[in-house]
């Protein structure tokens, strides 16, 4: 399918999956003895406030004459009402559509003929859109940002939002409904999260809410959220400190300050108070079982070492639960683990898919006494050597290209207040020991939990249900 | 409560009236009414490519890349699924699998372990035309990470219980076929194109009833004929000095004996037949994926540029026309795009979309109505659009060692001359618009046109025959007639 227009939630995480690129700096950390400290390169990073609050990012590379410009704005799906859900992200869409001096269609087409891409994402917590072109389109790429920053709504009407909610469900359906497993990621949600949670429901939202959205949310939520003072700009890549400078200062400058913004939701954590079992059937051939923890928000000591966690138990062949269900006794078809890290607070999930004829509740019996296993003895120090050197080299990987730099960048930014966060991000896990694996598996995956089986239609029986704990 | 689609036209008129009310919502900034004009290209420098060949036939090629310290190799085995016999489909893809589960060394355990110690990436794979091996390493891990790399290309063990685990993987696989209509529908569209004698008919990841038939030795003597140093290419992109990697690359391969290959065999595709609708029933389905095209070209051909640019036009990038139409148009859609699949043999062209299930037979108009207007001439600046997408998206294209590496296989593969990528620019401009409608005529022919949907056959099935686009034949998920 053509690129366009992303729901990235981040239970799938955001740059350190970006996977287009070449790991860049992955050998410099690694340069170091493996499985000692690993050193990070310093990137150079300058920030510059404008005086209506926009912040700028400048990051000059000029080994390949390309740049690419990264506009992040801090609002995303968890900053919707109640009855608009999947709003943030039909939005993000509508900004495409053209804006006072921008053409329906000409977003795009500019862009093209000036050889660049681009494209947007939406999460709980941010929107994203971004340009790639050669460096000689810099220009171009920012004054259409300027443009739909400032001037969207002059030329807003019900035809661009009628267009973009049928795209937006027709991506809904191919992503999610459409897909076997689909709803999974919904039903995990609305169960670990009570009603009215910011992450109580998905990124794309419901049908039903995409249907009520009105032409007066996307000028409410527009004068909003959509203003200076909330967004941050990266530019990345081959261009001139200076010149670039003035030209943001010129196309941003005169776009005013928006009103205070409303405060973000900041619910406390949420504990469960029991385990929930669920089923979901699903025109599947196979069971699928999910186990979702509440766990440790993004950039945490512990955020880091569940990373590692993660890896242990499903990243390569060697770990935990692969060696187990899928080399050994063949009872799995995969198996992943991922700590989604998210600013609230993340959520921890394990996910394996039976092979036919296993048995859902046996399968799920050996998954829960290899958590048990790494609660009570943690991680062997190879093991532990092997997940963090991955992880790292990996987490370098995607600052390789111009494009995950500028990614990384805002979202270091919005998260840390500094753009300039690799060295410390990457501290977290030298810092780590394999005891802190042992000491964050207990922290979080004894916790209460929600288990989601989904089954081929007809088979709930199938469905693993609590028994011992 | 689904608002209607909204037609181009319509969407161009309300922004109009919208212009009126211009200037309300924020001050006027200071911000140029016009996008700027821009400056000179910078144009992209090519590394060179140092070559080379080793006694044993292994052909070398080294491009140094050195802002980073990281280095890329890309084995190239010259052969790929199209060996596959005819009743062992899927065992070019399983041997590839194959090789890093097991080496006369070392366990697939032990393999896992070492890349993950040293942090660096293994992959491997076939597709049509080749067999590849991958590896992503940080230059201070060279010998430790190049020395598995030659134990997985040159040790494999192929070990019963590995043959039988990945046979069981792949069972399961195909079993999970069934859960995806896109999947589905980009397996039956090769089958009704091609044929089943026809190696591009069959999938490359195989069927049930070949991979049951599949045995250990049929893996191992898929690679002991076609994995020969004599018919590979390693490309090595990264921090290194083209001489010194050569030498130790020959002292690493060096050992690799040569024999002699067996040569392609070549099937005629079968003739193009009458355009037809192959629908696959999948109840329930929330869109219908929907595939339309025919014979291709191969890579070799002639009119590769002029396709390319027609393409651009066709369905390439966002605002290609299937894409604006279907998509931004239309709304029946998250996408739509087309390709050419250029291969040592004749690939297929295809269009290709999700379409939303009640707009099924209304997408499928939209979808020949496009392919009857590339035909006619081409506007000069979507002409011009196109080409200079082509031409600019080189720097993007080489942006890292693993772009670069990327970029040598096909001239690996089918013997692009040296000066290939330097002289792209040109051979991209000189395309005209006679030549984009040229080629569009030879090859989007309606009339022989293939259509596969998979979809929820009791809500689309009438309308589809409504369209009277061609006649509908039911087939199965193995693109097998069925009533």
């Amino acid at each position: 399918m053509p690129p366009s227009r992303l729901i990235d939630h981040a239970v799938h995480g955001t740059a350190r999956t970006v996977a287009r690129s070449v790991a860049a700096l992955a050998c410099l950390a690694l340069a170091a003895p493996v499985g000692a400290q690993v050193a990070v390169p310093r990137l150079a990073v300058e920030k510059v406030t404008l005086d209506n609050g926009l912040e700028v990012i400048l990051h000059e590379d000029h080994g390949v004459p390309l740049v690419a410009v990264h506009v992040y704005y801090k609002v995303g799906s968890g900053d919707e009402k109640v009855g608009r859900t999947g709003f943030a992200h039909l939005f993000e869409h509508i900004m495409f559509m053209g804006s006072e001096h921008v053409p329906v269609g000409r977003f795009d087409t500019w862009l093209e003929a000036a050889g660049g891409n681009n494209n947007g994402t939406t999460n709980q917590d941010r929107t994203t859109y971004y340009e790639t072109m050669p460096s000689n389109a810099l220009p171009l790429a920012l004054w259409l940002e300027a443009d739909r920053m400032g001037y969207l709504l002059p030329t807003m009407d019900q035809a661009k939002l009628d267009l973009q909610r049928e795209v937006v469900k027709n991506e809904r359906r191919q992503n999610y409904d459409n897909q076997p497993y689909g709803r999974s990621y919904e039903t995990l949600l609305a169960a670990a999260y009570p009603a009215g949670h910011p992450y109580s429901w998905p990124t794309i939202g419901s049908m039903a809410d995409l249907s009520a959205a009105a032409l007066d949310d996307v000028k409410g939520f527009f004068r909003t959220y959509y203003a200076p003072n909330n967004a941050s700009l990266v530019i990345a890549g081959d261009f001139r400190r200076d010149s670039a400078l003035a030209l943001v200062r010129r196309l941003f400058g005169g776009i005013p300050r928006g009103p205070t913004m409303p405060a973000r939701p900041s619910p406390a954590p949420v504990v469960l108070d029991a385990d929930k079992y669920l089923v979901l059937e699903d025109r599947v051939q196979l069971p699928r079982v999910t186990w979702m923890w509440h766990s440790a928000r993004a950039l945490t000591a512990d955020d880091a070492a569940l990373d590692l966690v993660a890896m242990v138990l499903a990243r390569g062949k060697g770990s935990r639960l692969y060696k187990r269900l899928v080399y050994e006794t063949q009872l799995a078809q995969d198996v992943r683990a991922s700590q989604g890290s998210q600013r609230l607070g993340s959520q921890f999930t394990i996910q394996l898919t039976m092979r036919p004829g296993s048995e859902p509740a046996r399968v799920a019996a050996m998954v829960d006494e290899e958590v048990a296993k790494l609660v009570a003895d943690g991680a062997t120090p190879r093991e532990f050597d092997r997940a963090r050197n991955t992880l790292v080299a990996g987490m370098l990987d995607g600052l390789a290209g111009m494009l995950s730099r500028a990614d990384a960048f805002n979202r270091y930014n919005q998260l840390t207040g500094t753009p300039d966060y690799v060295q410390q991000d990457a501290a977290r896990f030298a810092a780590l020991s394999p005891a802190d694996i042992r000491k964050a598996a207990r922290a979080y995956l004894t916790q209460r939990k929600v288990v989601l089986t989904v089954v081929p239609m007809g088979k709930a029986d199938l469905m693993v249900k609590g028994g011992a704990q | 409560m689904n608002a209607p689609a909204i037609v181009a036209r319509r969407a161009a008129a309300a922004l109009a009236l919208g212009l009126v009310s211009a200037g309300v919502v924020r001050a006027q900034g200071p911000i140029p009414t016009a996008p700027p004009a821009l400056g000179k290209l910078n144009a992209l420098t090519l590394p060179p490519t140092t070559r080379s060949t080793l006694p044993n036939g292994l052909r070398l090629m080294v491009v140094r890349k050195a802002d980073l310290p990281l280095v890329d190799f890309l084995l190239v085995i010259r052969s790929g699924a199209e060996s596959d016999p005819a009743d062992r489909g899927g065992v070019a893809t399983l041997t590839a699998d194959l090789l890093d589960e097991g080496t006369t060394t070392r366990t697939a355990l032990d393999i896992a372990d070492q890349q993950a110690y040293l942090g660096v990436q293994l992959g491997t794979s076939a597709g049509f035309d080749q067999s590849t091996v991958v590896l992503h390493t940080p230059r201070a891990q060279l010998d430790s990470a190049l020395a598995l790399f030659a134990d997985v290309v040159l040790r494999p063990s192929f070990a019963p219980a590995d043959f039988d685990r990945l046979k069981k993987d792949r069972m399961t696989q195909l079993l999970q076929v069934k859960d995806r209509g896109t999947v589905i529908a980009d397996r039956v569209f090769p089958a009704v194109v091609y044929g089943p004698e026809h190696p591009y008919g069959r999938p490359t990841n195989g069927t049930e009833a070949s991979t049951t038939s599949l045995t250990r030795d049929d893996v191992a003597r898929f690679y002991a004929t076609y994995y020969r140093p004599n018919n590979a290419t390693l490309i090595v992109v990264g921090d290194v000095e083209p001489a010194a990697i050569a030498a130790r690359i020959a002292a690493l391969l060096g050992g690799w004996s040569r024999a002699a290959v067996p040569g392609m065999r070549r099937v005629r595709p079968e003739a193009a037949a009458p355009s037809t609708i192959h629908l696959v029933d999948k109840p329930g389905a929330a869109q219908s994926s929907l595939r339309a095209g025919a014979l291709g070209a191969p890579r070799s051909t002639p009119d590769y540029f002029p396709l390319q640019v027609m393409n651009t036009i066709l369905g390439g990038p966002f605002t290609s026309r299937l894409n604006r139409t279907l998509r931004e148009e239309k709304g029946y859609t998250y996408g739509a795009v087309s390709r050419f699949e250029f291969r040592r043999d004749v690939g297929p062209w295809l269009a290709r979309s999700e379409i939303m299930t009640a707009k099924t037979d209304s997408a499928l108009l939209i979808v020949m109505a496009e392919l009857g207007r590339i035909r006619e001439p081409v506007p000069a600046d979507e002409l011009d659009k196109a080409r200079q997408y082509l031409v600019k998206q080189m720097p993007e294209q080489f942006e890292t060692t693993r772009d670069i590496a990327a970029r040598l296989v096909p001239v690996a593969l089918y013997g692009l001359p040296t000066d290939y990528y330097n002289r792209y620019a040109e051979r991209v401009e000189a395309v005209t618009a006679a030549d984009v409608q040229r080629v569009a005529r030879r090859y989007i022919d309606p009339r022989t046109l293939q259509v596969v949907i998979v979809g929820d056959r009791s809500k689309i099935e009438a309308g589809l025959a409504a369209t009277r686009v061609a006649p509908i034949v039911r087939r199965d998920l193995e693109a097998r007639p069925v009533p």
